[in-house]
Parts: structure tokens; sequence; C-alpha cells
């Protein structure tokens, strides 16, 4: 579904480039799950910006299904975007002024989806998360477990093709945390395609696939046997 | 998008940040509402001026001794004298059908006693016509009696205050005076509420043209009044009276005629440039209101940083996000504006309540012109702001929290 070649990301910071990415090559299939580890400015997230369209590689070609991405223009990437990919934040990036309801409901109304299509597939996703009970209140009426969830589930009301997670446990306990990994695999079971890139071993180890990134390079890229 | 959701979406932005968005409607509705109650005193004082002019008596002619245009040379070597006004000129005026009334004036002051109260009074002399050209109500008795001009009666019409000076308490009507050193009967007394430009009707003594000729040693009146029947037969009446007096001062045009028409246009047109001014005033308000808007939109979107970049990661392209940003501006400035066209409805009618004589009401073009300066000011200076918004780095704007 996605094929990364000779990407390179540099970053001028004052008068100094910093290399982000380097020659990345990187093969993603449809209905993959996979994790993204390796340490602080190693260019995990840079990557993940990329897979997600929210930033343009330097150099190199990223192909998503048969579209060349990086040939497209800012309409087309964001169309792109809005139609095949969802994103968890760390920090959730829910809009504070909306409730749990409309901040899932955010993505159908950007895109211009019939009100009442609309109301009906956010009720779904609400009792689906088990946000019925907030489904009215704030984001900052809700736990980070229950903010999260929501993030989660406006990420996927798109019935996107790949959800992109960004240390979506990094701002919560364990057990919420834990929740939000069962949540998000479940929606792989179903047939979506995840990249979750995280600091966190436990949860690193989770997945078939493990990418290790070193100093804006795959530095390993492994798939485990379900033996092992 | 749908244009609904657009609007909800902005509506739902402006409620979010309460204090921001009714700071920004109260500087919209001060920049509106100054810009209608100004122009609606303005427009008041016009009204009011144009008003009192023609309460000096509609479809007047005014002639005046003496030109207005000088002559070209010195009068006395061009063998150019000008030549007085007299009862006679005033009298052969009258004979023109589409005049109804003529009445000649002579003022002057003059010492006016009864028994042992004297005053240094205001004299007009005039012709009965004046009381109905000037629109002077009585209040006790008659005004001069219809007689020929050059007869100078013994009678006399006396203001409210000349009359309680000198008689007190007691009836004026009927009693002898004496003005200067001729003695004339008092046969009427003016009513206060006809008060007009420039003449104090409370105090005043009126006689009949001849007998103030006869007090002030004249032969000259300082003016006649000419009321023409209706006011397209003006120019006519105009010509006539030219043409009347030169036969009679040997060929020589040495009169000016003002038709009321002209001092009114004069007037309006200073009153309308005045408004125009304050206006203008007031319209810089509206600027800085408009400015405002900017900088509060600016702060907004740094404020929503965060915001916009998740928009852009929802796959939201630019264009829908600047049309948010500027939903926003013009719906504040559309609010603003409604506002302040309800304070400044309000205010107009505030004014017209404490100052009864003054008609104050905003003209439609003020109103207009407010409302729409205010869109565009909202509008215009909101496009930067959300272009700012539209270009933000997702990437960068993400990292905000």
């Amino acid at each position: 579904m996605i094929r990364l070649e000779g990407i390179q990301r540099i970053f001028t910071v004052g008068d100094q480039e910093v290399r982000a990415l380097r020659d990345v090559e990187l093969t993603i299939g449809a209905g993959e799950y996979l994790t993204i580890m390796g340490p602080s400015g190693s260019g995990k997230s840079t990557l993940l910006n990329i897979l997600g369209i929210l930033d343009r590689p330097t150099s190199g070609r990223y192909r998503f299904d048969d579209l060349d991405v990086t040939s497209l223009n800012d309409e087309d990437q964001a169309r792109l975007r809005r139609r095949k990919i969802g994103f968890v934040f760390q920090f959730f990036h829910l809009v504070p002024r909306l409730t749990a309801e409309e901040n899932i409901e955010l993505p159908l109304v950007l895109a211009g989806v019939a009100p009442a299509e609309r109301r009906q597939r956010v009720t779904k996703f609400v009792r689906a998360f088990g946000l019925t009970e907030r489904a009215a209140h704030r984001p900052e009426e809700l736990s980070g477990g229950q903010r999260q969830r929501v993030a989660i589930a406006r990420a996927a009301i798109t019935e996107p093709a790949m959800l992109l997670a960004d240390e979506p446990t990094g701002n919560l306990d364990r057990t919420s945390g834990g929740e939000v990994i069962d949540i998000l695999e479940d929606l792989h079971r179903r047939g979506l395609t995840l990249v979750i890139v995280t600091h966190d071993p436990e949860i690193g180890d989770r997945a078939k696939r493990r990418i290790r990134m070193v100093d804006g390079n795959v530095d390993s890229d492994r798939v485990i046997s379900d033996e092992t | 998008m749908r244009l609904r959701d657009i609007v909800s979406f902005a509506l739902g932005a402006l409620r979010g940040y309460r204090t921001r968005t009714a700071l920004m409607l109260l500087a919209m509705a001060i920049g509106v509402s100054a810009v209608m109650i100004l122009t609606a005193l303005g427009e008041g004082a016009r009204r009011f001026v144009v008003g009192e002019f023609a309460s000096l008596g509609t479809n007047l002619v005014i002639v005046l001794p003496g030109r207005s245009e000088s002559a070209g040379g010195p009068a006395g070597l061009v063998g150019e004298t000008t030549r007085d006004l007299t009862t006679d000129d005033a009298t052969a005026l009258k004979r023109h059908p589409a005049v109804t009334r003529v009445a000649p004036i002579v003022v002057g002051t003059a010492p006016v006693s009864w028994g042992p109260r004297e005053r240094e009074v205001p004299i007009i002399g005039s012709s009965t016509d004046l009381l109905t050209i000037r629109h002077w109500k009585m209040a006790k008795g008659d005004f001069l009696p219809a007689s020929d001009l050059d007869r100078a009666t013994p009678v006399c019409v006396v203001g409210a205050k000349v009359s309680k000076e000198l008689f007190g308490t007691e009836p004026a009507l009927g009693q002898w005076l004496r003005i200067g050193d001729r003695r004339f009967r008092v046969v009427g007394l003016l009513a206060t509420e006809g008060r007009s430009i420039g003449v104090d009707v409370e105090e005043l003594v009126i006689v009949p043209v001849a007998s103030a000729q006869a007090l002030m040693n004249t032969e000259s009146l300082f003016r006649i009044l000419v009321e023409v029947s209706t006011s397209e037969a003006i120019p006519k009446v105009k010509a006539h009276i030219l043409a009347t007096i030169r036969d009679r001062h040997q060929g020589e045009e040495d009169i000016t005629v003002v038709t009321q028409d002209a001092v009114l246009e004069t007037f309006d047109r200073i009153f309308q440039a005045l408004t125009y001014t304050v206006a203008g005033i007031a319209a810089i308000s509206l600027a800085v209101a408009g400015i405002l808007i900017m900088n509060v939109m600016l702060v907004s979107v740094s404020q929503r940083t965060a915001e916009v970049g998740l928009l852009k990661a929802l796959g939201t392209p630019s264009k829908v996000i600047q049309g948010l940003f500027l939903t926003e501006a013009a719906l504040l400035s559309l609010f603003g504006a409604s506002l302040g066209l309800i304070i400044g409805e309000f205010g107009s009618w505030a004014l017209a309540r404490i100052y009864p004589l003054l008609p104050a009401a905003a003209p439609w073009w003020a109103v207009a012109a407010s409302l729409g300066v205010a869109l565009l000011t909202g509008v215009l200076f909101g496009v930067m702001p959300a272009r700012r918004a539209a270009k933000l780095d997702p990437v960068q704007a993400l990292l905000r929290r």
C-alpha cells in the first residue's frame, strides 16, 4: 500500500542543516501493524509526519496505493489525508470548546457529510468506544484515557485505510494506556493499517513488525513470527 | 464543508471565547452607533435650521437696496447713485398678479415710554401683511390695520416683554404710549411662540411703516418682503421686481433680490458639510474597530494554532481553513454592526426625546454606509489573519498544545 523510496528530510535550523531522515526505504502493506521505536531525535516522528502527508520530504518518492504523493498539490494531499489517513496524537488535540461527541463528528463536518448520516455514525462510534455517558462533556471534563478514546474515535470515524499514532500512550497511566492500545489493535483486526510510534518497549513489542530508527535511518525492520 | 456547518463552526468559535467576542462586538457597535448618532445630530441641526427658515415665510422674496455686485468703479464717478427703496416702490411691486403680500420694513431703535417708565426698544415699521409673512401670532387685539403704506396711523403692536416692562400688570391694550416724540395707541399684543431667526418678537414694537419713517426721519426702507403665490412664480416675480424698480429708478438696477431658496440652500449646504464632517470623524472609530478585529483575529489564530494544525491533519484544505476564519470575522462585524444599529437608533431616539426641537434621525445613507463600512473592514481585516491560519505548517502547529 505504501512505498517510501530514498526519503530524505532536511530541516534548516538557523544556519545548520539537520538531517532528520536520511535515505529511508520502507514498504507497508495494507492491513499491517507495525511499531516504530528509537531514541529521541532518531526521526520517528518525522517519518510518521511524512507517512501522514503532513510534511513533504526534501527528496525521495512516496507512493500511496498507486498515487505519487510527492507530486500532488496541497489540495489533493489534503483530500488523500481526509479520506485515507487517521491521526492519533500524544496530546490528543481535541478542540476544547467542542463536546466529546462534537469532536468525534468534526472530520465528518469538515468533509461535508450530511447531518443525518453524521449523527448515525457518531452515535455508533460513541457507543462502540464506551463514551455514551461522556458524549456531551467537553475535553476538560474527561480523563486522559477518555480523551484519547475520543481522539481515536475521531480518527476512525472517517474509516481511513491507515491509522498513525504518535506516542498515543505517552500521556496516560498504564491502565488507560493499555486500554488505548487494545482499542487500536481492535481497529487493526478489523482491517486498518496501524502504525504506532512509541518509546515504550512493552508496546513496541506487541506488534509483529517492529522498526527501529537510529539517526534518521531504519536501523532494523524485524518481523516476528508467532512461534517465537 | 457545508455552508451551514461553516457558519455554526465559526459561531461556536465565537461562543468559545466570550470575553474576546464581547469586546469586539462592543468596539464595532461603538463605531457604527457613533456614525449614526453623530450624523443624526448633524441631520437634526440641518433640518432644524431649514425648518426655521421655512417659518420665516414660504415663497418669500427679499428686496434689498444697493447692488451686491460692484458696478465696476466708484459709484459717484460713473454717475451711478444708489437710490433709496421707498414705500412707493413697495406699492408698485404689489401690482404683479403672483404677488400676494408685500411688507416694507424700516428698522431702528427709539425710546418708548409710558408714564414714568422708559425703555430703548427696537422698532419695526411695516404693513399689515408682515404678520402673515412672518407667521407671527397675536396674543391679544389686532395687528397693524390694512391701509395705504404712506398713512402714518398712530397705532402700535408690542411684544410681550415690552408690554410687561412698561405696563406691568395693567392691561396694555388701548393705552397710549410715547415713541420718540409721537404718541401711539396699543392695538395688539404679539404672542410669544412666534420666534424666528434674528428677531426676538418679545422685545419689539411694530408701527405702520410711514410712522416709523417719520420717527426715524428717513424716506428709505431697510428692505421689502414680497410673498409670492407659488414657488414656480418666483423667477417671474423676481424679474418683475427688477424691471419695476429699474423703471422707477431711472433705468438703474440698484437693488438686490434674494430668494428664500438661495438662503436656505446655503444653510443646507453648510449643514450637509457639517454632517459629512462628523460622519467622517465617527468613521475613524469604525476603522479602529476594523483594526481591532484584525488584531484579535491574529491573536486568535496564534491561540488556536494547535486547532488549525488539527484541522489540517484532518485533511481540511487551506481554502476551507481560510474561509472558517474569514466567516468568523464577518460574523463578528455583522453582529457588531447590528448591535451598533440598535444602539444608534436608540441613541437618536433618545436625542430626539431630549431635544424635541431637533429632529434628530440618522439619514439612510449614514446607516447604509456605516453598515457597509463595518462589514467591509471586518472582512478586509479578517483576510490577513485567515491567510496566516491557512499558511501554518501543520507539523509545527501540532507541536503546540
